[in-house]
């Protein structure tokens, strides 16, 4: 078999093994886990809310990482550099789709649950934040000519990596500092052990779903790169025709 | 010529060039001084509340203004292909970038030392705590948006809408230093908290990206 047959039956298998899990996920936290006490059943969009803001502050870090791959393989091996640029823009794609369904959810669930849509809190601020950095890099991408997206993007995303602690920081100081009405929930701090199988399955299924995102645009990013490649190689025959 | 020597030199020429036509600093100051006078009519302050805006304010306009200039110090380096004579060079890239955010630099000071009395005329300001802090405050703030101003111009030097591009991607990257300049100003004409915490947070947001962008702009240059 070849090895991009071997891939395709690999990825199907992720993908119906991630289906299962996810439906198996949803199914624990909308019927199975307990009701909880104060907000009843408001509270079932904490195991899709929850997971994905967690995995979205962990593919920044796939990007940054992918980033710097670019940035050294740029002038040593080409190639390689090629594909850490494709890992990384799919990874600033997931990190924007998973940010977002954090901020929406979550303001969903704060209109449901406390009568707001949003607060100027630390970590309210700071995921819009990490949105904002994130949907920046992708209109770099898309508006810098094409010989330079690439550079350009791992060296905005080196730019973010380092701006990163630094917005959490000032935001913690900031709401520190002028103390704003405390919310209290947020994480798992201390869920019932009956919640916790619903909460992780949930966080398995919607990781699961993120590598897979992350590897279909990363396919679709190197058809892209190879048709570019292809097209640049016909010009340079075609020239070479008329050259003769 | 040692490091410093080409920085100057770049430094000079900007400065130079700028005098000539005097555009970016005219605009500058007009482009800031409207938006002073539209957030007059936004918030239309008492004396009480003045000193809590003022601050924020201040901070805006001159990051509007500071962004209009910004695009601009580049443009003079693509005409003439003069870009292509500074990537052949054997003089350091940063060289040129650091001599051109200095001259940013100093273009918006220009700017903010009008604008000052200004604000105070137009809020009737003065500061509760202690005044001399904003000669720190000031410029650790500028240079922070300045810096990364020049740099992210840079980036955007041949793409499609040019103009576009670098609000969308400085203005993200520099919120947390406009969060400390705002709050230290703040700080400093309400007189109620200690600017200090934030000064320390604009240093150490300076430090690292004044080095982040003196080691990657080799890069940049070279992107192609």
């Amino acid at each position: 078999m070849t090895r991009s047959r071997i891939f395709g039956s690999i990825g199907i298998v992720w993908v119906l093994a991630t289906l299962a899990v996810i439906a198996y996920a949803t199914r624990l936290g909308l019927f199975v886990a307990p009701t909880e006490a104060t907000m009843g059943n408001v509270q079932r969009i904490f195991y899709y809310h929850v997971p994905t803001s967690m995995l979205s502050l962990l593919f920044p870090y796939v990007n940054f990482a992918a980033s710097l791959c670019y940035l050294f393989w740029r002038r040593r091996d080409p190639l390689k550099a090629l594909t850490a640029d494709a890992i990384a823009v799919s990874s600033a794609e997931v990190t924007v789709v998973y940010s977002s369904i954090c901020l929406l959810t979550g303001m969903l669930w704060g209109r449901a649950a406390w009568g707001i849509w949003w607060t100027w809190d630390a970590r309210l601020t700071s995921m819009l934040l990490l949105w904002l950095l994130y949907v920046s890099y992708l209109m770099l991408r898309k508006l810098s000519s094409t010989g330079q997206t690439h550079t350009l993007a791992a060296v905005l995303s080196v730019f973010a990596a380092i701006d990163v602690p630094i917005v959490y920081m000032s935001i913690q100081w900031w709401r520190t500092q002028h103390p704003a009405p405390v919310f209290g929930g947020g994480a798992d701090s201390g869920i019932d052990p009956s919640m916790k199988p619903a909460f992780w399955f949930n966080v398995l299924g919607w990781a699961m779903w993120g590598i897979f995102l992350l590897i279909m645009r990363y396919a679709l990013e190197r058809r892209r790169q190879e048709s570019d490649q292809d097209a640049a190689l016909q010009a340079i025959e075609a020239s070479l025709e008329i050259a003769k | 010529m040692s490091y410093f020597g080409h920085v100057f030199a770049h430094l000079r020429k900007d400065l130079q060039l700028e005098w000539r036509s005097r555009d970016s600093i005219n605009g500058m100051l007009f482009f800031s001084l409207l938006v002073v006078v539209v957030f007059a009519f936004a918030f239309d302050p008492t004396r009480e509340m003045s000193r809590q805006i003022a601050g924020g304010i201040l901070w805006v306009a001159l990051l509007f203004a500071a962004t209009t200039a910004l695009n601009q110090s580049w443009t003079r380096e693509l005409r003439n292909r003069v870009l292509d004579a500074q990537r052949m060079s054997p003089a350091p890239a940063s060289a040129l970038f650091l001599g051109k955010a200095l001259a940013n630099l100093l273009f918006v000071a220009l700017v903010e030392v009008v604008l000052a009395p200004l604000f105070i005329v137009f809020y009737n300001l003065h500061a509760l705590g202690q005044g001399w802090m904003f000669a720190v405050v000031m410029p650790l703030g500028t240079w922070a948006l300045v810096c990364n101003g020049t740099f992210f111009a840079a980036l955007g030097l041949r793409t499609r809408n040019r103009e576009l591009l670098l609000p969308l991607i400085l203005f993200p990257i520099s919120i947390p230093a406009l969060l400390g300049m705002m709050q230290a100003t703040t700080d400093i004409l309400s007189g109620e908290m200690d600017p200090g915490p934030w000064i320390r947070l604009l240093v150490a947001y300076n430090i690292a990206f004044t080095t982040a962008c003196l080691l990657l702009f080799e890069t940049v240059l070279s992107a192609e």
